[in-house]
């Protein structure tokens, strides 16, 4: 199914949770911040918030800056 | 004499604050950190970019640093509570410095949309920092929606033109009751100076140090410019005059 994934429309496997997402591209879950459809997450619900078709979700993190 | 730097009712160690960008080399950035004195660190918010294997820059922060992620890339107030929030959930605490910016060219922060962000977030318990074109009625303002603090900008962004604000920035430090932070275009430490000077409460310096030949050793200057700085507005410099006159008495002359 297609979601769209840090503003990338993007396939992924029907079923996936965030956490399938950030481990499948080997992110450490306790680096990042996740947003699905305009709700950020909090850690421990990376395992259990299912996407769906059309999901829009941001994994974001801290970079430099002033 | 306790001159610290309270905010928000928090003890701030050190009157310099550090930005993080621009940094060539993020491991830098702890050493600039331990030189400077830097207690008050600001961050941004980015997409992970799932091709590259960069580092989090949280990792080479000290754990006693106060960590304050900025809203960089918001247009809006919208925008920037948006980031604000997310910024939170990464559970560093509930600082944030509002930056609201939809001018490309000269990056000059929208005081409207800043002080819409400030009156949100103020409820929402955050500790908030705007960042802010030289205004007293809008950092009155932002003072009266409960802002912690108020950051003008010295100069825009990256230009290390310097303290170019002081005459406005004097006023707010003159007619404001919450800490005055000069944020942004400071070049040299001895503008830092210049801004602590003229009643600056603390100083933001981010490309000056991070673009320098020798990073750390101008974080180090830093650091000693803004303590001399702060000293010298304690110690109350003494009067400009127009006419010259003389240091040595004007009496017991050889002649």
């Amino acid at each position: 199914m297609r979601i769209k994934l840090n503003g990338e429309e993007t396939e992924i496997t029907a079923g996936m949770t965030l956490l399938d997402i950030l481990n499948d591209k080997n992110i450490d879950p306790g680096t990042i911040i996740a947003e699905v459809d305009e709700v950020i997450l909090k850690p421990e619900e990376f395992g259990s918030c299912m996407l769906h078709e059309g999901s829009v979700v941001e994994i974001l993190k801290f970079v430099g800056g002033g | 004499m306790n001159d610290n730097l309270i905010i928000n009712g928090i003890e701030i160690k050190s009157r310099l604050f550090l930005g993080t960008g621009k940094f060539g080399d993020d491991s830098l950035i702890p050493k600039c950190i331990e030189e400077s004195g830097a207690h008050i660190v600001t961050v941004a918010i980015r997409r992970v970019d799932f091709n590259s294997n960069t580092d989090n820059i949280t990792q080479h922060l000290p754990k006693d640093c106060i960590l304050m992620p900025n809203t960089h890339g918001a247009r809006n107030a919208e925008e920037a509570v948006r980031i604000a929030r997310l910024g939170r959930a990464a559970g560093c605490g509930d600082w944030v410095k509002i930056e609201v910016v939809s001018d490309s060219k000269y990056l000059l922060p929208d005081n409207d949309e800043t002080l819409k962000a400030t009156e949100i977030l103020v409820k929402e318990g955050f500790i908030v920092m705007p960042y802010m074109t030289p205004d007293l009625y809008a950092a009155r303002r932002m003072r009266d929606a409960g802002a912690a603090s108020v950051m003008p900008l010295g100069a825009p962004i990256g230009t290390n033109k310097g303290f170019r604000t002081r005459e406005m920035v004097e006023i707010m430090c003159n007619e404001l009751d919450i800490p005055v932070v000069v944020d942004a275009g400071i070049g040299k430490p001895s503008e830092a100076a210049e801004c602590m000077e003229a009643g600056a409460a603390a100083v933001l310096v981010n490309t000056a140090i991070a673009t320098a030949a020798d990073p750390v050793l101008m974080a180090k200057a830093f650091g000693e410019a803004v303590r001399a700085g702060r000293n010298a507005y304690l110690a109350g410099p003494g009067a400009v005059k127009t006419i010259a006159e003389g240091s040595t008495p004007l009496t017991g002359f050889l002649r």
